[in-house]
């Protein structure tokens, strides 16, 4: 069996836990497994039922008043009863927030090994074989497990869902008993409305803008421009973030965020090697520059030499003109 | 209170990095290597809860001989004590592995810290998984991620990034605190650190005197290859004026990429 753990926020399933939810029903089915999905929390069986198509040959709910917040600790506990009682070969996380938390203290606790943030996976002679960006994606691991259960968390924005398919899932509940002191950290608030603010993570476009955007004004234009596209968020370079026009949590690049989206426009950013090894894995890359000799036009799909004050509104504009 | 912060050596991040594909190894000759971005924020954090409560602040890092170097950077920044856990073996990309010396280490030298900093991840193996494996081998608590983080006696409160938004995380000590830019802006060392700090020793513990089993020590990461990622086709630059080629890239996103 390869258990996927679904991850819930604001009472939805998350997109990523989808998408590794598909992978994991290919890669069950390579190697002949079924499939299971997994949610832990407290009171999560209708949203639970949303599975019951996804083509998991069944699903765990594992329930207890002390999941009802988020807890590395808590979740774990849950995971742990789970897996020693169904022994599955593989568990896939989605690498998101919580997944990153979570997964490594699952894997400490079985005492296996973990394949962090794998961007592609292949079943080859009945194992699984991961890999994964190292050095920011400046290079390329290709490993195996030599550990049983397989851990891994998989990066969000790569792998296709697939529509769930044929019979319903079986449900199971099951509820764990977790001590009150078991729980040390806990979250007690979410600042910031997760559900509205789409992260540079995860967006299917995200709208990046460096240094020569000059200031707060010319990145307003960058949020502007996001704001017409679909799905879209905005990024910015490490200049950019340092000179305050806009906060870290944005920043693209080996000390900020890795991104995948299915388009990725560089305003104004040059294209230093630690930009490029957050961005570089970004399905179409746009870059915007006044310098045609910008390092960033080597990775770019598409190019335009210009002022950016001219392109980014002639943009927007022509992005307005498609929704009307 | 007393703070254990991990640091890592590695690889510069303007770095080009080469691969031996005879090892399946990232050759390290001609490479310059610095304390990872991330445990940066971990020291200054550590220095400034010291300096705010008094205590005591011990770095450590597994590596070989040359990780001294940057202890000793940490040590001129302000860090009262280094130690080094001595590890030859080239990077294995298995954090379970570190995971399981630096919790040893912890137990069996610093069992009075409070609080065992980090950086996020480091900078090369990518997994941002060794802090949550600590904290799990140690039985204690954790906080990923960090870019504020309040300790008032026994307990904390750290807020950390999540996607789109913040989460504040209460906790208790002994806890395992993760780093993330924003934290903090990390001070440089002064001439006058950077003269204490080559007066002091750092201490070399090995690995044997850990006591970890042999099982414990043995990567369970089998690398089957390392290489670079495909380079890519130059693009297509977009010619006109401004209105022109935004007009074109639309619609080549449309037609040609089928990205929009």
């Amino acid at each position: 069996m390869i258990l996927i753990f679904i991850e819930i926020r604001d009472g939805k399933i998350k997109k990523s836990s989808w998408e590794a939810l598909s992978e994991a029903r290919r890669k069950a089915a390579e190697l002949g497994l079924p499939a299971a999905a997994v949610v832990a929390g407290s009171g999560l069986e209708n949203l639970a039922a949303e599975l019951r198509s996804s083509g998991a040959a069944k699903i765990f709910v594992l329930d207890s008043p002390e999941l009802a917040a988020y807890s590395s600790q808590g979740f774990v506990q849950a995971l742990d009863v789970l897996v020693k009682e169904t022994t599955p070969a593989a568990v896939f996380f989605a690498a998101t927030a919580m997944g990153r938390d979570l997964a490594p203290r699952l894997a400490a606790r079985l005492g296996v090994a973990l394949a962090s943030d794998c961007t592609a996976i292949a079943a080859v002679d009945g194992r699984l074989v991961f890999t994964r960006p190292i050095y920011a994606g400046k290079a390329l691991l290709t490993f195996s497990l030599a550990s049983s259960p397989v851990i891994a968390t998989l990066r969000p924005n790569i792998f296709p869902i697939d529509p769930g398919a044929g019979a319903e899932a079986e449900m199971t509940k099951r509820s764990i008993e977790i001590p009150g002191d078991a729980i040390r950290g806990r979250v007690v608030e979410i600042h910031g409305d997760s559900g509205a603010a789409i992260d540079v993570s995860e967006a299917e476009i995200v709208v990046s803008g460096g240094r020569a955007m000059k200031g707060p004004a010319g990145f307003a234009l960058i949020g502007e421009l996001a704001a017409v596209l679909p799905r879209a968020a905005v990024g910015a370079s490490r200049s950019a973030v340092d000179s305050g026009w806009i906060g870290h949590s944005h920043q693209v690049g080996q000390t900020g965020k890795t991104v995948s989206p299915n388009i990725y426009f560089a305003f104004g950013i040059s294209g230093a090697i630690q930009h490029l090894a957050g961005m570089s894995s970004s399905k179409v890359i746009v870059a915007v520059n006044k310098d045609p000799e910008a390092p960033i036009f080597k990775v770019a799909n598409y190019g335009i030499v210009g002022d950016l004050f001219q392109v980014v509104p002639a943009l927007i504009a022509e992005v307005k003109a498609l929704g009307g | 209170m007393n703070i254990l912060v991990f640091i890592k050596r590695v690889p510069d991040t303007e770095s080009r990095i080469r691969i031996d594909r005879e090892t399946e190894t990232v050759i390290e000759e001609g490479l310059n290597f610095i304390i990872s971005p991330y445990d940066e924020y971990a020291i200054e954090e550590a220095l400034r809860l010291r300096e705010a409560k008094g205590g005591k602040v011990v770095v450590a890092a597994l590596g070989p001989e040359e990780a001294v170097t940057t202890l000793k950077k940490a040590l001129a920044m302000g860090a009262d004590e280094a130690v080094l856990v001595k590890d030859d073996r080239k990077e294995t990309y298995d954090a379970l592995r570190v995971a399981r010396i630096l919790a040893a280490l912890a137990k069996a030298r610093h069992a009075d810290a409070d609080l065992l900093l980090f950086g996020r991840m480091s900078v090369g193996a990518d997994n941002a998984a060794v802090p949550a494996m600590v904290a799990e081998i140690l039985g204690l608590p954790q906080v990923n991620v960090v870019t504020k983080l309040e300790i008032e006696g026994s307990s904390g409160a750290a807020y950390r990034e999540i996607e789109g938004a913040v989460e504040k995380v209460t906790f208790s000590l002994p806890a395992v605190v993760s780093a993330q830019k924003g934290l903090n802006e990390p001070r440089y060392e002064t001439l006058r650190g950077i003269m204490a700090a080559k007066k002091k020793t750092v201490p070399v513990v090995t690995l044997a005197e850990l006591g970890l089993p042999a099982e414990d020590l043995a990567p369970r990461i089998d690398v089957l290859k390392i290489e670079l990622p495909a380079s890519k086709q130059a693009g297509q630059m977009i010619p006109g004026t401004p209105e022109e080629a935004a007009r074109e890239l639309v619609r080549l996103l449309r037609t040609e990429a089928k990205a929009l």
